[in-house]
């Protein structure tokens, strides 16, 4: 055998070992249903959704996992991704602020609820804070427009919202992670 | 060439009858008649993005203008290249992919040779009417090799497109969406976090300075002007054949005796012969291979010069690192030699020492770098390694007259080579200067063939045997990886057998790396013909010496019997050889 090479030369098997594990068996499954036809490619999409409805986000370890166990470059899997509006390549918070910013909540100032949300969390419109809590997102009209402006936190409705009246929202929600935490470790 | 016959299809273009086989694309059509219809996304040698509009014809009927790159002609058609409306539109297109780049030709590598500028100011762009919104992304150059400013691409996706079709790498694609859309690797990753393999082919295709190779000028410039320093440079063997474009010389003119004047007249103490290199790796690589044939060692053995290629092997193939030749390049033996026994012949410190590389290729700039080429003390054995441009540009900026030089001779003791070194800087020339020493090894005498034009692989791949004495040797050349790809696979599968490969990760070779100058007007990049002329270059040099093998070499002889001994001894391992080993991210193959 050649001296000079590394004792074992074959990654594989380690590549496959971490991409199935992040994936999880029901996710690996479907690509290799999706292997044995014909376009085995074509299923990219499909594939991707199916991770980012397990995972709730695709990470890019996820997108590297799925390029090698379909053997599809990682460039194009992750240009893919970054490309479709409704996959999400960020992790969402554990409360998800949707902002109406449809007509009637415009007309009543949702815009500035906008600046005030931005301002007070720190990130833009579609982004999650750095400590997990809370992705901001826009809507278009939620359908309680005589309560405008409305902004949607998880499944609360809060109407009739002033710019002033934001903090002390976030801040009852971030008591309320920290209670449930408190809660869990306690039992 | 022509497989079929195709059907005829006759239309006017201007006004003139054009007759072109069917498949043909409007573009095409018009070449034929002398009318170069101007483009940016459109690449011969890619695949057809049709993005970019700056193509644009008139069609008679057609309600719309239509892109001249992407259209096949139909019979009857009727064709305007020009009128002052399409030369309108062509000019808002291209005013419209500048109203968000950045205003700094004075300030940029490309100036001068840019496609964008080029096209801009043929085109008449001569005010900026639209002054959008600009990009602001960093500069990301975490490579060694290869940097790219997301800041002036277009995104006419000819990166992507070499990339993943060329080389079979595929590390590009676009990422997002509108206004913030941007070429990187997956995830915009860092260039030295992806499966990138240095190659420079991307900065080769790109019409503009989006890609440039990372520049050591300034450390070569401040090694010369430093009195404790002994600096040496060495060439490779396909700068000779392409050095002259940047200075007006038509493709394919060899200049070896003014470039070695040009870098005497730059300061360097010491003008070495890459080739030496290439005649010392042919001996070690020959006698590798022969004791593989001998002990049933991995084969095939596959060559080892191009890092590109190496990196390759090492992210898309590990499994096939055992068939690698463990050889280091020619590059790095030089250098090793110049800090080893030029630096115990001469007396010199090795540290006093600062060896620059002269090389067609950014993944040089990588393998210096690599920690298996680093002495003992952790300085590299190859201090800096400038690309045929930047040497052209260093040499421009001294203000040397490089037309007028006359002739120089490369330095002893690293200075003598024979005609098989040469023709490292071409696809194949590996292959036939080891053809050579096998012959001569086999057969205990002179070759009665010295030339094998059969694995000189001009279109990409070659397979074919050799006959060599008794044996008849299969061999396969490939260039460009997605052609390799094609024979690592046959390996992999065990579909074939092969006792030697070549493989060289840029298209022709050398002559086509990742460094080269831009091409002349009456060129483009990847151009078969521009390769050929190169090709030619050194084909010519190897046909003109006396000294064609590289068991020839009176400077080998000297160095073994004074020095390493015999190839393949323990001093020659530990100097000239090297290993591999696996790398992340894993590329799909
Ligand atoms: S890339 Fe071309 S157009 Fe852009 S700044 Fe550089 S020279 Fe000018
Ligand atoms: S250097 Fe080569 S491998 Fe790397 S991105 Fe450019 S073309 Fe692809
Ligand atoms: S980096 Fe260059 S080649 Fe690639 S898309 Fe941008 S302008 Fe085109
Ligand atoms: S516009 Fe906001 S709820 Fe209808
Ligand atoms: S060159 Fe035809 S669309 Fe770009």
């Amino acid at each position: 055998m050649n001296p000079h090479c590394a004792s074992s030369t074959n990654n594989w098997p380690e590549v496959k070992a971490v991409a199935e594990r992040l994936l999880g068996d029901d996710v690996v499954q479907f690509i290799e249903e999706c292997r044995k036809t014909s376009e085995p490619n074509s299923y990219l999409i499909a594939v991707l959704h199916k991770v980012q409805s397990k995972f709730g986000y695709l990470g890019a370890s996820h997108l590297d996992a799925v390029a090698q166990l379909m053997q599809i470059p990682a460039a194009k899997v992750s240009g893919v991704a970054s490309f479709y509006h409704y996959f999400r390549l960020q992790p969402r918070g554990k409360f998800i602020i949707n902002l109406c910013l449809g007509t009637a909540c415009y007309v009543k100032g949702a815009d500035r609820l906008a600046e005030k949300l931005k301002e007070e969390l720190g990130i833009d419109f579609g982004e999650t804070t750095s400590d997990g809590m809370f992705t901001l997102e826009g809507a278009r009209c939620l359908g309680a427009c005589s309560l405008a402006p409305v902004m949607l936190i998880n499944d609360d409705m809060h109407g009739t919202v002033t710019p002033d009246q934001i903090p002390i929202i976030l801040d009852r929600y971030l008591k309320k992670a920290k209670q449930e935490t408190a809660s869990k470790s306690a039992s | 060439m022509i497989a079929k016959r195709r059907k005829k299809i006759t239309l006017t273009i201007d006004g003139n009858q054009v007759t072109v086989p069917e498949g043909t694309t409007i573009m095409q059509a018009a070449e034929q008649i002398g009318i170069r219809i101007p483009r940016l996304c459109y690449h011969p040698d890619l695949s057809l993005a049709g993005s970019c509009r700056v193509c644009i014809v008139e069609v008679k009927d057609m309600g719309h203008y239509m892109a001249s790159c992407s259209s096949p002609v139909w019979e009857g058609m009727e064709v305007r290249t020009n009128s002052p409306e399409i030369r309108e539109a062509r000019r808002d297109i291209v005013e419209l992919l500048l109203d968000n780049h950045p205003m700094d030709c004075q300030t940029c590598e490309r100036d001068g040779n840019c496609e964008l500028q080029n096209l801009a100011y043929s085109l008449g762009v001569r005010e900026r009417l639209y002054e959008g919104k600009r990009k602001e992304f960093p500069i990301e150059d975490s490579s060694v090799s290869v940097v790219r400013n997301p800041n002036k691409c277009i995104l006419c996706g000819r990166c992507v497109r070499v990339c993943a079709e060329i080389q079979g790498v595929y590390n590009l694609s676009q990422h997002g969406r509108g206004f913030y859309t941007v070429v990187a690797p997956a995830h915009k990753a860092n260039m030295d976090d992806s499966v990138c393999i240095q190659c420079g082919q991307c900065i080769n295709v790109c019409p503009t300075a989006a890609f440039l190779e990372k520049s050591s000028t300034e450390a070569v410039w401040k090694a010369l002007a430093d009195p404790n320093l002994h600096v040496v440079v060495q060439t490779a063997p396909s700068i000779r054949a392409a050095i002259g474009e940047g200075f007006g010389y038509p493709p394919g003119t060899p200049c070896t005796g003014k470039m070695i004047t040009a870098l005497r007249l730059l300061g360097f103490e010491k003008v070495f012969d890459t080739d030496l290199g290439a005649d010392l790796t042919i001996v070690e690589e020959a006698h590798e291979f022969l004791t593989r044939l001998q002990t049933g060692g991995p084969l095939p053995m596959i060559t080892s010069c191009s890092p590109g290629w190496i990196s390759f092997l090492e992210k898309f193939y590990p499994e096939l690192i055992p068939h690698a030749s463990t050889c280091k390049s020619p590059m790095s033996m030089l250098s090793t030699l110049a800090k080893t026994y030029y630096a115990d012949r001469m007396n010199i410190p090795p540290e006093n020492i600062f060896m620059v590389a002269v090389m067609p290729c950014v993944a040089k700039k990588y393998e210096a770098q690599r920690p298996e080429h680093l002495m003992p003390d952790g300085r590299p054995y190859t201090d800096a390694v400038l690309t045929t441009r930047e040497l052209i540009w260093m040499i421009k900026c001294y203000g040397i007259d490089f037309t007028r030089l006359p002739d120089g001779q490369f330095d002893a003791p690293l200075g003598i080579a024979s005609g098989a070194g040469d023709i490292f800087g071409t696809t194949g020339g590996v292959m036939e200067a080891t053809l050579r020493a096998a012959s001569r090894i086999l057969t205990g005498k002179k070759p009665d063939r010295l030339e094998f034009t059969e694995v000189r692989a001009v279109e990409g791949l070659r397979d074919t045997y050799v006959a060599i004495g008794e044996r008849n040797v299969h061999v396969a050349v490939a260039n460009g990886l997605n052609n390799a790809k094609q024979v690592l696979n046959k390996v992999v599968s065990g579909e074939e057998h092969y006792d030697i490969i070549e493989v060289m990760a840029c298209p022709g070779g050398c002559i086509g790396g990742g460094g080269q100058p831009y091409p002349s007007e009456n060129y483009h990049v990847l151009d078969p013909q521009l390769l050929r002329k190169r090709a030619a270059a050194l084909y010519t040099i190897d046909g003109s010496k006396e000294l064609r093998e590289s068991y020839e070499n009176p400077a080998l002889e000297e160095l073994y019997e004074t020095y390493l001994g015999s190839p393949g001894s323990v001093k020659a391992h530990q100097l000239l050889h090297t290993q591999y080993r696996p790398r992340l991210p894993r590329g799909i193959r």
